[in-house]
């Protein structure tokens, strides 16, 4: 007759502990000696502490109203830092080849590596280069690029790129699969330039991608072969006069399902959920910001990145040099789409502006952060 | 003849008796030795490797506070866990935990997380542990955790006496009407009473059972529910023949006592119901609960026919069998740990199966074709006409 109501029903211990002594003295003791032996203080256990939660938070946490994850992440030990993942592109290395060409040499290596994705839990990920997401490898238009891939992991894996290269260079099973010990050099040239990524293509790929197998992969157009819109490609070619005046970041959508349900139990950009609302990214008002956004999320059909009280001009796939939308505040990205948006906070006052993804739900499982816009960054 | 046999058992010398106790060393020794070796060349290690450690977190109360809700959780599972983070629908949320720390396997630990729940709509706590695994809380319909008042207490009591203590009586004032049926009569109302009783046995094992699966594994819920159905039904069993078999008012005590355990059950039912705020569910039960219950006072009366009792007889009567529905409102609305309330619910199954041990046994003795009177058609008839009886009045209460 008891069935479900019983389950979870509110109770009232205090009142509770009158009728129990009534009730059975033997049931009690054994309540006393099964559990809670560090807690010597039975009357203590019987009342849920009541002391303010407010006490453990912090100004940003406050102004979540509580609603956050509880604790820090120990960066240290996971060997990547979200804050300098936003910005450390991976150049590799460069040469130039007799024929005047530039070879740019990558070097990645697949590790299995356990890595705390919120305060105080951890999953058991497939890394490349021992983080999530794996290296940002930046190129420019054009050139040749090596990378040089080594699969020190437990199962087969393999780096498929999005851009144009050979049916042989593609990183599905026979082009570029590497089993365990092994190792593959992948060999194309640099084109279309844009924002894009890479990820593994061992099947099943739902298994792969969600254990953190994929990272940025942006190329860099090549201003010569633009002339008509020279100033835009400078002002994204990396290491430029032009590129130093804008505040670009690398932003990676990405989800944990940690008890294999086929749903995420976190959200992030940048693997550790609420990483920049705990640590806002701090921006100067007097320089433009780009993002370089990509969403591989698994088990979700859409993310999307929303802005608060500013709006942005979006290059899908970041394959132009003039916008594909002008002056919005939302864009939605499917599975692998990606796309750099570009805004800045000139007319803003300095303060905390948020940004997260528009599906509440993601956004409140840890997609959600804040720019620190200051007048200067130091 | 007797001095040797005294000799050989005990030894008067107090050398001799110490060089008994020397013989207990050996097994203890090699008990040890084996136990020694099996943890020194690490041999569980090899069992369980490669096996990630089985986590396990009951809930086994929660309470609603203005802004705040807690819970008690309990560890089980293989080893230690520690709780890393608290989704409240969906939403990571701030929590304190105390005692802080990881959990120990069968600790508990209360989880207070401040949020703006909302009166009367559902509500999700999932606790996530440290390696991702979740262990949810469902707050069917959220209202405030009663609080102890003394009006609260009255108007809980009332409801019992209405469930438990009134119907008992009502059965019991149809014992003048009772007391002209004759012996065939007599032997219906009896099998009647089986009948009625093992019904309830079944109903409340199985709400026994029901409750230890809800409890956390550690407690291991079947074991708990039969150890405490065979000891109740023993220790009851004990008490009733130190002076003989029971019968007549001892009898019916005894009826009014298994009833009882029962009726707490009940009691619990509805308390939690009303606690959740199924106010509607919880007049349906003590309404239902209620018209059921009027059989259990003719079951009781059934074996004081004869015997004309005095009335503060009937009094204890009805407050025996009906007061426990009192009790279990009471701890019902407070949300007592499924455990405990396993526990007596088991109890009452045992005290109910010897309850039918005993009328049975009553119903042989009084008639005078022995042991066959049980499958004579007047006590199949009674003992049907119960099952029925119970069956479809509780079928009215349940969902
Ligand atoms: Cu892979």
């Amino acid at each position: 007759m008891l069935r479900s109501w019983f389950r979870f029903d509110p109770g009232r211990r205090r009142f509770f502990s009158l009728v129990a002594a009534a009730v059975g003295g033997a049931a009690w003791a054994a309540g006393n000696a099964s559990g809670q032996t560090s807690h010597g203080d039975h009357a203590q256990q019987e009342t849920p502490p009541t002391n303010a939660a407010s006490a453990i938070m912090g100004d940003h946490q406050i102004a979540h109203g509580g609603m956050i994850t509880v604790g820090e992440v120990d960066n240290a030990r996971n060997g990547f830092d979200p804050d300098a993942l936003l910005t450390d592109w991976d150049g590799g290395i460069v040469e130039i080849l007799p024929d005047g060409m530039t070879l740019r040499t990558f070097e990645v290596e697949v590790e299995d590596k356990e890595i705390e994705i919120a305060p105080g839990v951890f999953f058991p990920a497939w890394t490349y280069n021992g983080r999530v997401p794996g290296p940002s490898l930046r190129a420019k238009e054009g050139e040749r690029l090596r990378i040089i891939f080594r699969n020190f992991g437990s199962h087969q894996h393999s780096m498929h790129f999005h851009g144009i290269h050979a049916a042989r260079m593609d990183g599905v099973p026979g082009a570029g699969m590497v089993e365990p010990g092994g190792e593959f050099v992948y060999e194309f040239d640099a084109k279309p330039f844009g924002c894009h990524l890479y990820h593994c293509h061992a099947f099943p790929l739902t298994r792969h991608m969600h254990k953190g197998m994929y990272g940025a992969f942006i190329i860099d157009p090549d201003p010569a072969l633009h002339p008509e819109h020279e100033e835009v490609a400078r002002s994204r070619l990396l290491g430029t006069p032009e590129n130093a005046k804008w505040q670009e970041m690398m932003m990676v959508m990405n989800g944990f399902d940690t008890n294999f349900d086929g749903e995420n139990e976190f959200y992030a950009a940048n693997t550790i959920a609420h990483c920049y609302a705990k640590k806002p990214i701090r921006v100067s008002r007097n320089m433009p910001v780009r993002i370089y956004l990509i969403n591989v999320t698994e088990f979700d059909p859409i993310n999307s990145f929303h802005l608060h009280a500013n709006f942005f001009d979006y290059f899908d796939q970041g394959t132009t040099l003039t916008p594909t939308l002008k002056t919005v505040d939302l864009i939605m990205q499917c599975q692998a789409q990606r796309g750099i948006l570009e805004f800045h906070f000139r007319d803003h006052e300095p303060g905390l502006y948020m940004f997260h993804a528009h599906q509440s739900e993601l956004a409140e499982l840890g997609w959600m952060g804040m720019f620190d816009v200051v007048e200067d960054v130091t | 003849m007797n001095g040797t046999e005294n000799v050989a058992k005990a030894p008067p010398s107090s050398q001799g008796n110490g060089g008994r106790w020397l013989w207990l060393l050996p097994p203890f020794l090699l008990l040890a030795a084996i136990v020694g070796w099996l943890f020194a060349t690490d041999q569980f290690a090899n069992l369980s490797r490669g096996a990630p450690p089985i986590e396990n977190l009951t809930i086994e109360r929660s309470v609603l506070e203005d802004g705040r809700m807690s819970f008690l959780v309990r560890a089980g599972g293989s080893e230690a866990m520690a709780i890393a983070q608290v989704q409240v629908d969906a939403a990571y949320w701030q929590f304190v935990q105390d005692p802080m720390g990881t959990l120990e396997r069968g600790q508990t630990a209360w989880i207070s997380i401040p949020y703006p729940w909302v009166l009367g709509e559902s509500h999700t706590v999932k606790f996530v542990t440290n390696t991702g695994a979740t262990f949810e809380a469902v707050i069917a319909a959220a209202v405030p955790t009663p609080t102890a008042t003394a009006g609260q207490l009255r108007s809980q009591t009332l409801i019992g006496a209405v469930v438990g203590i009134l119907p008992v009586t009502v059965g019991l004032m149809f014992y003048p009407a009772l007391r002209n049926v004759g012996r065939q009569g007599m032997t219906f109302l009896l099998a009647l009473t089986v009948g009625l009783l093992a019904f309830l046995f079944v109903d409340t094992l199985e709400a026994a059972f029901e409750l230890a699966g809800a409890a956390a594994a550690l407690f291991q819920g079947p074991v708990l529910v039969l150890s405490a159905a065979a000891a109740g039904f023993l220790c009851l069993t004990a008490i009733g023949r130190r002076s003989g078999t029971p019968q007549g008012a001892a009898l019916a005590f005894y009826i009014a006592l298994g009833i009882g355990l029962h009726n707490f059950g009940e009691g619990l039912a509805i308390g939690a119901a009303f606690a959740t705020g199924l106010a509607g569910l919880g007049t349906f039960l003590v309404v239902g609960f209620a018209v059921h219950n009027i059989t259990e006072g003719i079951g009781i009366a059934a074996p004081i026919l004869k015997v004309r009792p005095p009335l503060r007889t009937f009094v204890a009567l009805a407050l025996i069998a009906g007061g426990p529905a009192v009790l279990g409102i009471w701890i019902g609305s407070m949300a007592f740990s499924p455990q405990w309330a396993a526990l007596f619910l088991g109890i009452g199954a045992g005290a109910i199966l010897q309850v039918i041990l005993e009328v049975s046994l009553y119903l042989v003795r009084s008639s005078l074709s022995g042991a066959s009177v049980l499958i004579s058609p007047v006590s199949l008839s009674g003992f049907f006409s119960g099952m029925i009886f119970m069956y479809v009045t509780a079928a009215a209460v349940k969902i």
